[in-house]
């Protein structure tokens, strides 16, 4: 049976996340950087993905990682959505990383895993998990070159490289692109801490890393591996919001009484307790299936996405609504918060998507 | 010394040679208590070892794998729940003696009364009277409890009752064992909105109990009470559920089925359902893996507040997906429910109709969800708690 706790290992990697979160990423300096050129802190990343290892606790230490698995890194995830730093981690570290592996691509494991290079998926963010003859074909292959454009990819404007699913004919593969060989076009995006970009390959050279079935498997485990880390991130989003609610209704007095005396209030914040309560055991149970290889992982990622997407959304929004006017305003964390949790709602598949995929999977078919 | 799986192994194997398993059941049912073996957390010579209790699973896998007969803990439940955990705690040596053999062996069935027409979530506003009869004499109770399950078929029950009026109301109350065989207890069925009575209406009128059947001290009831309650949640039985059980079960059987009852908006409701009740049943399964490891989290307050909703949804769902058979129900009438008196819920066995009425006492019984939520508010989050205007006024003086 699953184990649904977190070790005592876990506890401590958290820990050590959080302090360093604290430390170099509080909101001020997160939000303060949405607002420069350079988003990313590769200071922060180095010590994230390096010093703590982070960037290869999923990967063997054959291959220059931690040999963990993706029960640790999904509780740096957890760590990274309570802090909405903007990282390259779900980008590169999970969805790119669990690609390279299931390809076999080895060498490119190395280098994730040591944080050498990271790496983006080119694909559009909204993609998520689905069944056969779902093969993008944004980008096709002729000639020994790749061409097309793929909309709104994350993690990608600092990407080394890019992995790319493309058609050669009608067969599905995958290449290694230098992401210096595309161009990456700015797009403004809903998510400050985690912005997209428009990728056009006109004639880029590429390296094949896979085709055919091992193509399609490799993407589809990409994808599924991130709709399962990408809830442990919206469980830490959510906990946060949560949390960050509780101390302003502690905090703030009107009509004389703390306004978190008021029951309309409390039983608002019972109902988002226990739904962050329950996303902690879904957001677990799936990431325990990707670490395990279970074949119940295509229903856990999809369970835990169309579970955990509302919750976050709902603490977010909770937690604006709860702050009143200062939580409108620019200056308090709580629109990062709400930002980051609508993008991930939508990112690697809605909820609703989710629900019809879950229908398939459960032999519970649609209508007609 | 201390108790190993194999000592109780070889305890087992004594009872059984000395003792039939396929004879008189009740005999085995005693000889069984009489060895320890019955609840091994319980002291020696009440039935138990003063062991760990997660070892009485060892002996109760040997006593099964031996076809031995059990006290169906189901018919019990209240007793073994929450009578025995506050005569253990509470009781005299003479009491504990007279009142734990036979609620164990399932020989005297117990039941609660606890709550009044008055008296719900706010337990400690309870107005039934107990008098003393002069110095050292009987109480002399007068009052009405309800919700009582079991009451028509119980020999004992435990009893919360208000001594001084004259205090604020936490103070005043005082606890006993109950007779209810005694003269001037009334019991009548409460037909609920199903149609049926699984539950009664107990009126006590001078009736008459001797102060030996006190728990705890005069004015201490509310302390008593609160070992009571403690233990109501703690039972949690079986193993841990496997996926779509429950409401959810029906609804999906009645989908795969039954293909002419689908729609795009429908199909999407019932997935958002399936996957609340997912949710809720891995939630139930951590909980579990905390209580193994010593750790129980306040997971059990979520799961409550969470199946309370969910099963209101699905059987309103179920309703709406089997559109005209969700209008019939199943026999109303006086007959069927004064002569049947479910003593469990068979809640999948039932009629969509009565799963969908019977789901709306879900979020009332065991705790209002509007209590549980005050109680995560304040216990889990640290939420300031309600503006109360009844702890320093004396119970009589209170608004009623």
């Amino acid at each position: 049976m699953s184990d649904l706790l977190y070790s005592d290992v876990e506890e401590q990697l958290r820990s050590s996340v959080r302090n360093l979160l604290a430390d170099r990423a509080p909101w001020p300096a997160v939000l303060a950087r949405t607002e420069t050129d350079e988003l990313y802190d590769p200071a922060l990343w180095r010590s994230l993905a390096v010093d703590l290892g982070a960037a290869g606790l999923a990967v063997p230490e054959s291959a220059a990682g931690q040999g963990a698995s993706w029960r640790e890194t999904a509780v740096v995830a957890e760590e990274l959505g309570r802090s909405v730093a903007a990282t390259p981690f779900l980008g590169s570290t999970v969805m790119a990383t669990a690609l390279a592996i299931r390809a076999g691509a080895d060498d490119l494991v190395k280098r994730l895993a040591s944080a050498a290079v990271t790496a983006a998926l080119a694909m559009p963010l909204s993609t998520g998990p689905g069944g056969p003859g779902t093969f993008p074909a944004a980008v096709r292959h002729s000639d020994g070159l790749l061409s097309g454009t793929v909309r709104d990819v994350a993690d990608a404007r600092s990407a080394d490289q890019l992995l790319v699913p493309c058609l050669v004919g009608d067969e599905p593969a995958l290449f290694v692109v230098d992401a210096a060989a595309t161009r990456r076009d700015a797009v403004g995006s809903l998510d400050l801490t985690r912005p997209l970009c428009d990728v056009t390959f006109d004639a880029a050279p590429g390296e094949l890393i896979a085709s055919g079935a091992d193509a399609v498997s490799a993407v589809q485990v990409a994808l599924t591996t991130g709709a399962a880390l990408l809830a442990a991130e919206q469980l830490g989003l959510a906990q946060r919001c949560l949390e960050m609610t509780v101390e302003h209704l502690l905090t703030r007095y009107q009509f004389g009484r703390q306004i978190g005396s008021y029951q309309a209030l409390k039983h608002r914040m019972a109902d988002m307790w226990a739904g962050v309560t329950q996303a902690r055991a879904v957001a677990r149970y799936a990431v325990t299936c990707v670490a395990d290889g279970d074949p119940d992982a295509a229903v856990a990622a999809s369970l835990a996405q169309a579970y955990c997407s509302p919750v976050a959304v709902r603490a977010a929004e909770e937690c604006v609504q709860l702050h009143g006017g200062i939580g409108f305003t620019w200056e308090h964390p709580a629109h990062l918060y709400l930002k980051r949790a609508k993008a991930d709602a939508i990112a690697l598949g809605t909820a609703a998507r989710h629900r019809a995929r879950l229908g398939e999977l459960v032999d519970l078919p649609a209508a007609g | 010394m201390t108790i190993t799986e194999d000592d109780l192994r070889g305890r087992v194997r004594q009872l059984l040679a000395s003792q039939d398993p396929r004879g008189d059941r009740m005999e085995f049912l005693r000889a069984q208590f009489d060895a320890g073996l019955a609840w091994v957390h319980f002291p020696a010579g009440l039935g138990g070892l003063d062991a760990p209790r997660a070892l009485q699973a060892v002996v109760d896998a040997e006593l099964a794998s031996a076809a031995a007969p059990t006290n169906d803990p189901r018919r019990i439940g209240i007793g073994l729940g929450m009578a025995a955990p506050t005569i253990l705690t509470h009781g005299t040596d003479a009491q504990r003696q007279r009142w734990l053999r036979p609620l164990w062996t399932g020989e005297q069935v117990w039941c609660q009364l606890f709550s009044e027409p008055g008296a719900g979530s706010d337990l400690a506003a309870l107005g039934t009277r107990a008098v003393r009869d002069g110095t050292g004499g009987d109480w002399v109770v007068n009052g009405q409890k309800v919700w009582t399950s079991q009451a028509h078929e119980a020999r004992w029950a435990i009893l919360v009752t208000r001594t001084d009026p004259d205090v604020p109301k936490h103070k005043g109350m005082t606890y006993f064992a109950l007779d209810m065989s005694a003269n001037g207890v009334e019991v009548r069925p409460l037909r609920q909105l199903t149609g049926e009575a699984e539950f009664n209406e107990v009126f006590l009128t001078d009736v008459r109990i001797p102060d030996d059947y006190r728990l705890g001290e005069i004015g201490d009831g509310w302390r008593v009470a609160q070992t009571t309650l403690m233990n109501e949640r703690v039972a949690i039985g079986g193993g841990p559920a496997p996926r779509e059980s429950g409401a959810i079960s029906a609804v999906a059987a009645a989908w795969r089925s039954r293909p002419e009852l689908r729609t795009a908006a429908a199909h999407d409701e019932l997935m958002r359902l399936w996957v609340e009740a997912e949710a809720t049943r891995l939630t139930g399964l951590r909980l579990r893996q905390q209580l193994a490891v010593g750790a129980p989290g306040p997971e059990g307050s979520a799961a409550k507040l969470a199946f309370a909703r969910l099963n209101q949804e699905i059987t309103g769902f179920e309703l709406d997906l089997l559109g005209a058979e969700g209008l019939r129900y199943e026999d109303w009438s006086g007959d069927t429910w004064r002569s049947e008196r479910p003593a469990a819920v068979d809640f999948l066995g039932r009629s969509p109709g009565y799963r969908y009425l019977r789901a709306k006492g879900n979020s009332i019984e065991g705790g209002t969800s509007e209590i549980l939520r005050n109680i995560i508010a304040e216990r889990v989050l640290g939420l300031p708690g309600e503006i109360r205007a009844d702890k320093t006024v004396a119970w009589k003086d209170l608004p009623k």
